[in-house]
């Protein structure tokens, strides 16, 4: 019951020797992950923990362990030949945690994304990453939050989600999948990319889907969602008083030129057919009241 | 990262995008120096005097004014200069700068040209798209949004391949879709270099937006960039060792700036309620909940900030300090979903902060997530007068029952 990852998923850290790397691969494990491999360029044939491999190239990883699923904690400057590495080392599914990628290696990233026709999918950069409850956890988000179950979660926002989510488990529902899709202006899955995922899934019921302003994704998601999905997704959409111009924190978060603003987006979802919670206190009691 | 338009001008020179002789002054002396050296240089006895700031719409504001050219070199130098002297210090408000303006304390002293013709060229990242994207317009010289909103069929875009680079077509689709060729044999060509290296430039200063308007054409059929505006991307700072040069720390909210400089992400916003919060996401989701509870009694949120995924005591107590410090503010939240964040490290910096500058106002905090119990045992033997909230929607209620001192 998850989309893309579970107890079978074999996880490569990109960067695992540095200290975000190191810190959240070892949470990882704690969690149940299989980390299989580390990537440090300069640093292979060392073993992380005692245990994890660590290779020079990302394509000797791959080789040597099956891995199937690559974590990126590689700062900045490396983060998009990181994660070209990891495509062109054909690794099905790629996580970029890091922050602060710049927007033109981005562009290209997407670009080469695009030739892969689906061969590779990328989460992030700039999100916490993707769990399934019980089973796989890759990122940074806190586990112990989480419970299996049968509601999807995708978000633009780290916290936000971690908020979604204890909320749900507070009500005693649990989640399929958790993907955080991150706050950058160009990155990789978009709402409607995971929205495709979970519609698919027939382990998920439901769905809460958190965007915020800036950008036409949370309008895209709502012509998806009144075409094509078959399950209840409740919304929230973060930044209804934020003013104009003004970058809230996210590079994505910022309405310029009129557009973006939250109120189009709820108008879309509602639109759409979701609900949307009014304010961010009732994200899982919204999806409660649909299913 | 914002900078000022002969800054951009001075890219747009070393790229080859072309652009009228002008020189930046510091003062009015200098400026009365520069106008004279630009007539010598250029003989045109036309002089135009630009205000430089970074918010847009400085003409309409009264920020630039022209020197039409006196009877002799003399005269028009001194005109150029009792223009700067009026317009060098003062609080310059346009619709970007708010009603407050923004205190003029450079200025650009730039040679007047014969225009025959006003364009729009912009460049900018098109999320949707995932590309650059290159807009055009015939209507240059006002506001770009307001054409956008109003008659979007006068926008014409080109979006360009990352790996292919500008291709001369497209160049040649915005030169002709503008009507350019009524102008002279050579305009179209003249347009689609300026657009070349207008391309190279975004791409290798790592920009967020480009944009020139107005963009105009020469009585002699050449193209030139009357107006100049560039934002940087942030996040590639770590590649551009001379934006530290560029960058101008006037321009800033000063608040902002301290935030930034420890790493904390704060906008000020014109409310009564501090808000304390981790992620960008939750802190925005916080103004929102403060808004919802208390618009109808006047309670609002004064800040966004976002004191990040992996703070120390040291940031949350900077950050609760930066809020006590703030006049306007009549009661704080404290919002915390502990991830990697740990909420005793967020009580610890709060209790810290509170207890060296005094805690005046009402503080409520909702804690929630990892150590959260380690958090709330700190706060509670704090001694402080904090209230708790168990839930988002909760500590909002309590928060503004604390300003309104609990009328309902």
């Amino acid at each position: 019951m998850s989309v893309l990852v579970d107890k079978n998923t074999r996880l490569l850290v990109q960067g695992i020797t540095g200290s975000a790397g190191s810190f959240h691969a070892k949470q990882c494990m704690e969690y149940g992950t299989q980390v299989v491999a580390g990537v440090t360029p300069g640093r292979g044939g060392e073993k992380f923990e005692g245990k994890v491999p660590v290779f020079d190239t990302v394509k000797q990883a791959v080789k040597a362990t099956g891995a199937n699923a690559s974590v990126i904690f590689v700062p900045p400057p490396g983060a998009a030949d990181a994660i070209l590495e990891a495509f062109d080392a054909e690794i099905p599914l790629v996580v970029c945690i890091t922050e602060g990628v710049p927007v033109m290696d981005m562009i290209k990233v997407r670009r080469v994304l695009e030739g892969l026709r689906g061969k590779s999918r990328l989460i992030g950069p700039n999100c916490p990453g993707i769990i399934t409850p019980g089973q796989c956890k890759i990122g940074i988000m806190p586990g112990h939050i989480h419970k299996a179950g049968n509601v999807g979660v995708v978000s633009r926002s780290g916290t936000l989600t971690y908020e979604a989510v204890g909320q749900l488990t507070a009500l005693g529902i649990g989640q399929s999948t958790c993907i955080g899709i991150g706050g950058d202006p160009v990155s990789g899955m978009d709402f409607v990319d995971v929205l495709t995922l979970f519609n698919e899934d027939k382990d998920t019921h439901g769905v809460i889907m958190i965007g915020e302003i800036g950008g036409g994704a949370e309008e895209r998601a709502a012509a998806y969602i009144k075409a094509n999905m078959k399950k209840p997704v409740a919304c929230f959409i973060a930044g209804t008083t934020a003013p104009p111009g003004k970058r809230m924190g996210h590079a994505g978060a910022i309405i310029s030129g009129g557009k973006g603003t939250a109120a189009a987006k709820i108008e879309a979802l509602t639109g759409a057919g979701c609900r949307v919670a009014p304010t961010p206190s009732d994200m899982a009691s919204t999806l409660k009241s649909m299913m | 990262m914002k900078i000022h338009e002969y800054q951009a001008k001075q890219l747009f020179a070393k790229y080859g995008v072309p652009i009228p002789q002008g020189y930046p002054a510091f003062s009015v002396d200098e400026a009365e120096h520069v106008a004279k050296r630009l007539i010598d240089e250029t003989k045109s006895p036309v002089v135009v005097v630009k205000a430089q700031i970074h918010a847009g719409g400085r003409g309409k504001g009264g920020g630039v004014k022209v020197v039409k050219g006196g009877a002799s070199v003399a005269e028009t130098v001194k005109a150029a200069r009792e223009l700067a002297q009026k317009i060098f210090g003062m609080q310059l408000v346009t619709h970007q700068t708010g009603p407050q303006g923004q205190k003029v304390r450079r200025l650009y002293i730039e040679q007047g040209l014969p225009i025959k013709k006003e364009l729009y060229l912009g460049a900018v990242i098109d999320r949707d798209k995932r590309r650059i994207a290159f807009m055009a317009s015939t209507e240059g010289g006002v506001e770009i949004e307001k054409v956008a909103a109003e008659t979007p069929e006068k926008i014409l875009t080109v979006h360009v391949d990352p790996v292919v680079g500008l291709s001369g077509y497209q160049a040649r689709e915005l030169a002709f879709g503008l009507g350019l060729n009524a102008f002279s044999k050579q305009t179209v060509a003249h347009f689609a270099k300026l657009m070349g290296s207008l391309y190279e430039l975004f791409v290798k200063e790592d920009c967020s937006l480009c944009e020139i308007n107005p963009l105009v054409v020469l009585e002699s059929g050449e193209v030139v960039a009357l107006d100049a505006k560039i934002n940087f991307d942030d996040n590639a700072d770590f590649r551009h060792v001379a934006w530290h040069d560029l960058f101008d720390r006037d321009e800033e909210d000063p608040v902002e700036m301290e935030a930034k400089e420890v790493g904390l992400n704060y906008v000020s916003l014109d409310g009564n309620v501090g808000c304390l919060v981790n992620g960008a996401g939750l802190a925005m989701a916080t103004m929102d909940i403060i808004k919802h509870a208390g618009e109808k009694h006047g309670v609002a949120p004064a800040n966004f900030l976002d004191v990040g995924g992996g703070a120390n005591q040291e940031q949350v107590t900077k950050a609760f300090k930066m809020i006590l410090r703030s006049p306007k503010v009549k009661a704080i939240f404290v919002n915390i979903f502990g991830g990697i964040m740990k909420c005793d490290v967020i009580a610890a910096g709060v209790v810290a902060a509170a207890k060296e500058l005094g805690l005046k106002v009402p503080l409520v905090v909702r804690l929630e997530g990892t150590n959260v119990e380690l958090g709330r045992k700190i706060l509670n033997e704090s001694g402080l007068a904090i209230q708790a909230a168990t839930t988002m929607a909760d500590g909002a209620q309590k928060i503004v029952a604390s300003v309104t001192g609990g009328a309902k």
